[in-house]
């Protein structure tokens, strides 16, 4: 079968309507109900399983208690990018499913209430939180994702200058470009990231690539501490035969290209589209792929469901909107068609032997005339070579300690590009909060 | 952060919120986590004379719950402190001592006889504490032996125990009243006259929670029998408020200082009580369902509500609702209000209609060209908000005020002039009008 990968498979109404906002806003009359669900535990396991240690009970109240603009200053107080966090957090494998309500199924919508608090607040436009006192100390920060964001905005409160550098045109990081459009509609990140720059202080510098437009060692000659907040710069490949034939593409450069469009529906997709992986990106590029029309969606992952990186919430999303989602199965071979373009792909079922994948010597084949890669990402230490400065890296990422400490003393890093990490939004924003804390620590003696 | 401090009778504390006299404020340990919290004072469980009290050893609480267990209503049976004088003098002091920008007020009952009364209060004195409060509220147990409630009840002792103690002690002295009365102005103005300092109110009032209908006694029990505890918790908040109201507005105790205490569980029930007139609030049930935490909750929440307002001190608001609060006959007679239902957001489950045909005015049609459809009709709805207090989707139906034309119902013009009962043409007691 020919190629037919393709703009323009829905109208735009169709399009428009398939990545509307996937949990729409509570009403205050829903939010009110949901937040007295929540029984004000001691100690409370929400707490505890939020990465930022938002005080989720008190935030709650809040709503409760009419006082929506509190709630999210009790949020914004442990999380600048609750707003953000509200709608991408895999809120289910973390508030939610400690939430003791759980025992019922029905755990305490926590992500929905987080985002009817802080839409309140972001509506109203006011920066809630002042800076201190100024402290004459400067920062360079290195990526405008999550982890420099909050970050930046941490170090201002705290009295510090900050210059942010991006190498991208906007700011934002993954939330701008790296997440399902319909987990973030109305251009909300790119009114998060104005949101967080209102504290003032912050300088973002945009097209700035540590490397290339800047160095290390300039950085560490120029300012009082460095944070590095670079996420992954390369993706995984696959190693097999006909990964570069025509429309075979990485999904996150995928998710981008949607997330830039000017108009979603022009978005050229397959009509047999085929992702390989089982993470968060697999699953945004396969719904957003059938969202845009493709005929057949498969993903196609090398273990079982219950090993898969996206939440069982995610899985079902995937299926609820029409993608086959396959299980043990690994490519071998990407095949062209008659027109030379990706025409198949053909698979080698596996099985778990001893916590070990083996083959199972079965083989199939799928059509496939767009196979999406989204077998995970790499960091890419090139921006930090070519200084006389060094970090040291671990694992292939840069190590840094509970403080977010690299092995530099004026350099510290957080978010994806930092080993051990969970590569979660919520986590990165907490590596900036936490690097934040320690550089003004070191910088004023606190 | 607005700022929260409050001066009640030169008792300064952080904020408004004190624990009320009651089980968490009965040790130290108790009192020293409030304060860790964040609580701005406590008044200490209520001390009487040695030998101690003993409570019983079976439940001492009963609750009233909505289905999904949030608790509405407290009871309890417990009595004053079952620990020695000794101990708690000590503790208090060195409660006090630790912290010394907390309030400490301390409760207090003993026999009617100023050589009792005489006897406690240097001992209360000497532990540093910033005032105390009598404790002439406490529904059961007490109330037999001639002590609490039974004090409470009778203006006379009121008066002659408060005057007792500002004869005998330099601190500021608080007169917790009972709200098993008639009309709490008059515990209230007997406090006053015998030279108390603050009143404070409500305690508890008298309940039985529930009947179990297997053994036919009142639950919960204590085997097999039951008896009257003291009532608390958010459903007795409207009750508090219209005695605090009463004592505000009430020409004798005017300008009396106020503790308000009464189901104050959020910052909106404390904003509501010093509107009211109080000066501080006292909170027991919020505590003890949820814990002290819940104090933060109070204090972000008031202060936001400061800073939205523009109020920079809590003297700024405490009173403000006190002129709006009048009695019956003066309320204005020619406002005229009519039930408006929004189409849009009626969720048409017809309860509006039901209800004012069964039970009051036959004002809310439940048909439209042979629809199901709910609408006022003017002609005969005289506006007694009963179709918005059952309705279950907010703001569906308004009450809207009528200020030209028509009175559908009565075919009177609206008249723009207030004019009240006192001087309608069918009150045979009625003033001529000027």
């Amino acid at each position: 079968m020919p190629s037919d990968i393709r703009g323009d498979r829905l109208s735009p109404a169709e399009v428009e309507s398939n990545f509307a906002d996937l949990h729409p806003l509570l009403s205050k009359h829903e939010a009110v109900v949901e937040a007295d669900r929540c029984y004000f535990c001691h100690d409370a396991p929400c707490v505890t399983a939020c990465p930022t240690g938002i005080d989720i009970p008190l935030f709650i109240r809040q709503i409760l208690t009419d006082n929506p603009s509190g709630s999210a200053k009790t949020i914004l107080s442990e999380n600048i990018l609750g707003g953000m966090c509200a709608r991408v957090c895999p809120t289910e494998t973390l508030c939610e499913q400690a939430c003791v309500r759980e025992i019922e199924h029905k755990p305490v919508r926590i992500g929905e209430l987080q985002r009817y608090a802080t839409d309140h607040l972001m509506e109203k436009g006011a920066q809630p939180f002042e800076r201190a006192a100024l402290t004459g100390k400067t920062i360079a920060v290195v990526g405008a994702g999550p982890a420099g964001l909050s970050c930046a905005h941490r170090l201002a409160m705290l009295g510090h200058e900050v210059t942010i550098f991006e190498a991208k045109e906007k700011g934002g990081g993954l939330n701008e470009y790296g997440i399902a459009a319909y987990k973030a509609v109305d251009e909300f990140a790119q009114k998060e990231l104005d949101f967080v720059l209102s504290i003032g202080g912050v300088e973002l510098k945009n097209g700035m690539a540590l490397g290339r437009d800047v160095t290390l060692d300039s950085l560490v000659a120029d300012f009082d501490a460095v944070f590095l907040g670079l996420g992954l710069g390369a993706t995984n490949g696959l190693g097999v035969d006909g990964e570069a034939l025509d429309g075979v593409a990485d999904a996150v450069d995928f998710i981008e290209d949607l997330r830039q469009a000017p108009a979603m529906e022009k978005v050229a997709v397959g009509s047999n589209v085929v992702v390989i992986g089982g993470g968060m990106t697999a699953i945004d590029a396969a719904v957003q792929s059938k969202l845009l029309g493709a005929d057949e969606v498969t993903l196609v992952y090398r273990r079982g469901a219950d090993r898969m990186n996206a939440s069982p919430y995610e899985q079902s999303l995937a299926k609820e909107k029409g993608v086959v989602l396959r299980h043990w199965a690994r490519p071998e071979k990407i095949e062209a068609g008659p027109d030379g373009k990706v025409g198949s792909i053909s698979f080698a079922r596996t099985k778990d032997e001893g916590g070990k994948l083996a083959d199972t010597g079965a083989q199939f084949t799928l059509e496939a005339d767009m196979v999406l890669k989204a077998i995970g990402q790499t960091f890419v230490p090139v921006p930090l070579q070519g200084s006389a400065v060094e970090v040291a890296l671990e694992a292939g990422r840069i190590k840094a300690g509970d403080d977010r400490r690299t092995s530099h003393p004026k350099i510290w890093a957080g978010g994806d590009a930092v080993a051990g990490g969970e590569d979660l939004t919520v986590a990165a924003v907490e590596d900036g909060k936490q690097a934040a804390l320690s550089i003004h620590n070191a910088l004023t003696g606190a | 952060m607005a700022n929260l401090q409050t001066n009640f009778l030169g008792i300064k504390s952080p904020n408004p919120f004190w624990l009320a006299s009651a089980p968490p404020t009965d040790r130290e340990v108790n009192v020293t986590r409030a304060f860790k919290a964040g609580w701005g004072g406590v008044v200490w469980k209520t001390l009487g004379e040695d030998p101690h009290v003993v409570n019983v050893n079976g439940p001492r609480y009963g609750a009233i719950h909505s289905n999904d267990r949030r608790l509405i209503g407290l009871n309890n049976i417990e009595l004053i402190t079952d620990r020695p004088l000794e101990v708690n003098l000590r503790e208090i002091k060195a409660v006090k001592k630790a912290w010394p920008d907390r309030a400490i007020v301390v409760s207090l009952m003993v026999p009617c006889e100023e050589e009792a009364w005489k006897k406690i209060l240097p001992l209360v004195e000497d532990t540093g504490a910033d005032g105390i409060e009598l404790n002439f509220g406490c529904p059961h147990g007490m109330s037999e032996r001639g002590m609490g409630a039974a004090v409470g009840q009778v203006p006379e002792y009121v008066e002659m125990v408060a005057r007792w103690c500002k004869q005998n002690t330099r601190m500021p002295v608080i007169v917790k009243l009972t709200p098993n009365i008639t009309d709490v102005r008059q515990p209230a103005r007997a406090a006053k006259n015998g030279g108390a300092d603050a009143v404070s109110l409500i305690n508890t009032i008298n309940s039985v929670m529930g009947v179990d209908l297997d053994i036919m006694a009142p639950s919960p029990h204590i085997d097999g029998k039951g008896t009257h505890g003291g009532y608390c918790g958010p459903a007795v908040k409207p009750i508090a408020m219209s005695m605090v109201s009463e004592i505000a507005r009430d020409p004798e105790t005017q300008g009396l200082p106020i503790s308000a205490i009464g189901g104050i569980t959020t910052w909106r029930d404390a904003a509501e009580f010093m509107a009211l007139g109080a000066g501080t609030v006292q909170v027991c049930t919020a505590a003890m369902t949820y814990g002290f935490k819940i104090v933060e909750e109070m204090k972000l929440g008031l202060s936001d509500w400061m800073d939205e307002k523009g109020y920079t001190s809590v003297d700024q608001f405490v009173g403000m609702a006190v002129p709006n609060v009048t009695d019956w006959q003066y309320l204005n007679l020619n406002y005229v209000v009519k039930a408006k239902i929004d189409q849009e957001s009626c969720i048409k489950c017809g309860r509006c209609h039901i209800v004012c045909e069964d039970t009051s005015h036959q004002a809310i049609w439940a048909e439209k060209d042979g629809q199901r459809h709910f609408e006022v009709n003017d002609t005969e709805c005289v506006g007694c908000n009963l179709c918005v207090s059952v309705c279950p989707v907010e703001n569906c139906i308004t009450m809207e005020q009528q200020t030209d034309g028509v009175d559908a119902r009565t075919g009177q013009p609206i008249n723009p002039e207030y004019g009240n009962w006192t001087t309608h043409p069918n009150n045979p007691m009625r003033v001529a009008a000027e």
